[in-house]
């Protein structure tokens, strides 16, 4: 077993809630970066995935646990780790040059020696002639190799990599990662490890030699899968589809509460986490799986591909259709439910109504926040209420999140109305050739 | 030309909003002591040499470079307190939640008000040296313009890209690195733009700063604002002509040869992605890049800076026990927190010690009622210009090819100084005989309207096409037009010229309430007047207390009116 660079024993990071009781953002993780592997890690937005990157980059403080480097303990960034970010994190009044320069500059290293070094790495990374542009002449793709120029120039032991291509074109990422895999495979570079954040999974499959997947609320390694091909690996190669397939199906079950079978419907709590879908997309899907191309039964990565979703938007859309009942995940496969069926074909007033009773009937948060209307003799209530519960088990921003996806399900579903301006939930005021809506008991 | 609304007002959430009020007893009674010592000291001779000022025309010149190398200087001086302030506010929470307050309670008070107190002060740093006098000059333009460049400054490095401080943390780039490579750079252009709304504040009060005219004793400075002052005692009409054109010159010639080159040079800090706007392009800076020579100056320069930043560089990394980072100590904290109570408490007993004692209740209570007609006054007028300008503005802004020539235009007439109009003003009230009280209010407006009009320009010529051939095709007209879209479109625009507006009316009611020509004098009851001439008289205690007054006034004001309204246009109505 080779030498581990980084490891991580233990780490908890958490942040105070509303009510002053601490919330994890992570727990218990365990993690070991040894000399010579890539490692992804693979997790839905918000499951801390981010913050644990930083916390190997020494720029975020654990709350619990222990991190080394190198066996050092880690109080702040360390020399030897560098990171490329996801929106390139240029200095858009440094010429490409004087960005790749400046860790060396900070080392305080002389200027000649610089320079040479710099040019070096510019030619590797294949941006030679673009010496003395600025940032803001480049695409997209040519900033981010700026970026990993500037991280390689400095001949950095563990290279970070925070979703480096998502912020790119799929051709331009693709590019760039072939780029960097051929780079780590001549030995040009003196990198020794790589950890590489991505919501991308097949990128993931393609890139590491081990995928981690990660869970949320609170965040911890669910499962480790090991990648034993040869690189350069083939996107349409029988094992990597295989891997890619099981990839997802690990991380759609993981998606629900431990210890639940993955064929049981979704059940969620009051104060959980809701996917972050919006309904427009949510019925496109359901089309889409209605279509005879699928019809009715879709297998995860080849819907990823149709649709063009990223995998961090397609999940939580298929997360909440098996939430609300109107599909059914098994064994990495989608299928439609029955009730699916009848709402993809219904017209829009009967949509309407079968999405606002599914949310009564599954959405514990929609469903408080409707018979807390009705109780109220004027019908309103302000957001802040349902916000400050929310809180106590959230962060701040995630909670808003949750209650913005609420207030847009409401809507659609017809459950409550909300007013922008003073940030009342009310209810609907029945039209006048329309029955008033039927009050729950 | 850079488009965007601009806030050299900061209205700024503050972290200690409440030491705001807290911290005011302390500045007033501060005030108020130096006003008592200030009374107390050995009046100064008049300066021996007696400066020669002429309204000969031709001297005009040589007047407009001394006083424009007093700008400068105070200009330089801002910037040192600017970046000084700011970065030491920034990165001690201590030191902010006292500094910031501080600075807002500074920038209300009127400069005419630091000059009359600081003056004698100078005079006597200096006995027998014309540098007395000067400093206190350059001291006065200082105030006018370091406040909002501090201001700038702190917020630029509060709100630096998190990615950016990331990755300046990421490659172990030390303090004095990241203040000259990250920091400084991202906060040039809102700082260079607040330099260019100094240099206008600092014109309109020039005449103030170098005819000093405080405590009944009268220096003239060699400047324009001698000259001018010169010249409205002497009533030479022609002479106020002569110095209209000297500023005007004045004033493009620095535009053209400081301003513009500097605009144009920022323009690589801009932070903002896209690269479709026409970058702001100046003569003289393209001649200087393309000049070798200058291109050589320049480059030894900041290869002096490179070598600097080589030099102050970290020397461990995150694995030295040195990266640890120590426990706050809640214990300070909290003894900070009582010495600075104890400090507001005391200040608090002497200044009433002290009102109660020099200046009497009712005096105090005649200035309020004072500063109630000023305020009304103020709020009156920025709403018939609004009246008046929005609709303009809009016009102009709608109309893309006007908007660019004309903003040009107006921008330049915010940067003259309009009391120089004032003399005709005079003349024309004291001819038809009318109420110095209404009369005297349009000329608190007469400079600051531009900012309005200027704003709001900006602001219609941001809407979105799609919106406008939305709004046509819609067959949107009259009162609907305005009401569902032109006024919502263009309201955060309109209140920041508002707020800018509103804080230079203040500012200049001091030299409006209170006119002179040759030996007429045109008084407007109002607290500008109050203090003005309580300046010219040279009460200090009266001076200390007019000067408290407008500061509460103008921070009420900012707090009940102003920072609501931004509050309201920010969340809702932006685009």
């Amino acid at each position: 077993m080779s030498e581990a660079i980084v490891e991580l024993k233990g780490v908890g990071k958490s942040f105070r809630s509303a009510d002053g009781s601490a919330r994890s953002v992570l727990e218990g993780v365990d993690l070991r970066l040894a000399e010579g592997e890539i490692v992804a890690l693979l997790g839905q937005s918000g499951s801390g995935k981010s913050t644990l990157l930083r916390i190997m980059a020494g720029l975020v403080d654990v709350d619990a646990g222990d991190v080394r480097y190198r066996g050092q303990p880690l109080y702040g960034p360390a020399r030897g780790v560098a990171m490329v970010f996801q929106s390139f994190a240029l200095f858009p009044w440094l010429t490409v040059q004087q960005n790749v320069e400046l860790g060396l500059e900070a080392l305080g290293i002389a200027p000649a020696e610089r320079a040479r070094r710099a040019e070096q790495a510019i030619e590797l990374i294949g941006l030679a002639g673009f010496e003395g542009a600025l940032p803001r002449e480049l695409s997209g793709g040519m900033r981010q190799r700026v970026g990993i120029a500037r991280a390689l120039v400095i001949q950095p032991e563990v290279l970070l990599m925070d979703e480096a291509f998502s912020a790119l074109d799929v051709l331009t990422g693709e590019r760039l990662r072939e780029d960097i895999l051929e780079l780590w495979a001549s030995g040009l570079m003196p990198t020794k490890a790589m950890l590489v954040v991505s919501h991308n999974i097949e990128e993931a499959v393609l890139m590491a030699d081990r995928v981690l997947v990660f869970a949320s609320d609170p965040g911890r390694v669910r499962f480790q899968l090991a990648v034993r091909l040869a690189r350069p690996r083939d996107a349409d190669s029988a094992e990597v589809r295989t891997l890619v397939d099981e990839v997802y199906a690990l991380m759609t079950a993981g998606a629900v509460r431990a210890g639940r079978p993955a064929a049981e419907p979704a059940r969620i709590d009051l104060d959980d986490r809701l996917p972050e879908a919006d309904v427009a997309r949510m019925e496109g899907l359901l089309e889409m799986l209605v279509d005879d191309e699928f019809a009715g039964r879709a297998d995860l990565p080849k819907l990823a591909e149709t649709t063009e979703l990223t995998d961090d938007e397609l999940l939580p859309l298929v997360q909440a259709l098996s939430l609300l009942g109107f599909s059914r995940l098994a064994d990495g496969d989608l299928h439609i439910t029955p009730l699916g069926r009848q709402y993809a074909e219904g017209s829009n007033a009967e949509q309407q109504a079968i999405f606002g009773r599914q949310l009564l009937a599954h959405v514990p948060l929609v469903a408080h926040i409707r018979h807390s209307l009705d109780q109220e003799p004027t019908g309103e209530l302000p957001e802040e209420l349902f916000l400050r519960l929310l809180t106590e088990s959230l962060d701040t921003a995630e909670a808003e999140r949750v209650m913005r996806t609420a207030i847009e399900w409401g809507r659609h579903g017809e459950v409550f109305e909300y007013n922008y301006h003073n940030g009342l939930i009310h209810l609907r005021e029945p039209d006048a050739d329309e029955e008033a809506p039927a009050k729950l008991a | 030309m850079i488009n965007k609304p601009f806030f050299p007002r900061q209205v700024v959430e503050s972290s200690g909003n409440r030491w705001d009020w807290a911290l005011l007893p302390l500045v007033l009674a501060l005030l108020f002591a130096l006003a008592y010592a200030g009374s107390q000291m050995a009046r100064p001779y008049a300066v021996g040499e007696a400066l020669a000022l002429t309204l000969d025309p031709w001297l005009l010149p040589y007047y407009l470079l001394r006083t424009t190398l007093r700008m400068f200087l105070a200009l330089g001086a801002s910037l040192l307190f600017s970046c000084v302030f700011a970065a030491i506010a920034a990165k001690f929470r201590a030191a902010e939640r006292v500094m910031v307050p501080l600075l807002d309670i500074l920038q209300s008070i009127p400069i005419l008000g630091f000059l009359s107190i600081t003056v004698t002060g100078f005079i006597a740093l200096f006995p027998g040296n014309l540098l007395g006098v000067e400093c206190a000059a350059i001291f006065a333009i200082f105030t006018s313009q370091a406040w909002n460049m501090a201001f700038s400054l702190y917020q630029s490095l509060r709100t630096v890209p998190a990615e950016l401080q990331e990755a300046a943390r990421v490659f172990q780039l030390s303090g004095w690195q990241k203040f000259w490579r990250l920091e400084l750079p991202f906060a040039m252009p809102g700082l260079l733009w607040n330099m260019m709304m100094s240099m206008s504040g600092g014109w309109f009060f020039v005449v103030a700063s170098e005819a000093i005219s405080v405590s009944n004793q009268n220096i003239k400075l060699p400047g324009v604002g001698s000259y001018i002052a010169l010249a409205i005692e002497a009533r030479d009409l022609g002479a106020i002509g002569w110095a209209i054109c000297g500023m005007l010159i004045g004033i493009v010639l620095y535009d053209q040869l400081f301003f513009r080159p500097l605009i144009a040079w920022a323009d690589k800090f801009r932070f903002e992605e896209g690269s479709g706007e026409t970058a702001p392009s100046s003569w003289l800076l393209t001649w200087i890049r393309r000049s070798d020579r200058m291109q050589a100056m320049g480059l030894a320069l900041v290869g002096l800076l490179e070598r600097s930043l080589v030099l102050f560089k970290r020397n461990h990394d995150g694995t030295s026990i040195k990266a640890r980072a120590l426990p706050p100590n809640p214990a300070v904290a909290r003894v900070g927190d009582a010495v600075l109570a104890g400090a507001v408490l005391f200040a608090l007993w002497w200044l009433v010690g002290f009102i109660h004692g020099e200046v009497g209740w009712s005096e105090v209570a005649h200035v309020f009622v004072l500063g109630v007609y000023t305020m009304t006054r103020v709020l009156v007028l920025i709403a018939l210009t609004a009246l008046v300008w929005v609709p303009v503005g809009v016009w102009i802004g709608m109309n893309p090819r006007l908007a660019g020539r004309l903003q040009a235009i107006v921008q330049f007439l915010a940067a003259f100084p309009a009391n120089l109009m004032f003399p005709v003003a005079v003349l024309l009230i004291v001819r038809w005989h009318l109420n110095p009280d209404i009369w005297l209010s349009p000329l608190m407006v007469l400079g600051t309207q531009w900012y309005l009009l200027f704003n709001v320009i900006a602001g219609a010529s941001s809407v979105p096409t799609e919106l406008r051939y939305a709004a046509r095709s819609l067959g949107l007209s009259g009162w609907l037009k305005w009401r569902r879209y032109l006024l919502p479109a263009v309201f955060p625009s309109f209140v920041t010229g508002a707020i800018t507006a509103s804080g230079g009316s203040w500012n200049a009611s001091i030299v409006a309430e209170y006119v002179t020509w040759g030996d007429t004098t045109l008084e407007a009851q109002g607290l500008g007047s109050y203090i003005a001439h309580m300046t010219a008289v040279g009460d200090f205690p009266r001076i200390a207390l007019g000067i408290g007054v407008m500061c509460v006034f103008v921070m009420g004001m900012n707090h009940f009116v102003w920072r609501r309204l931004y509050r309201i246009a920010e969340d809702r109505m932006h685009f």
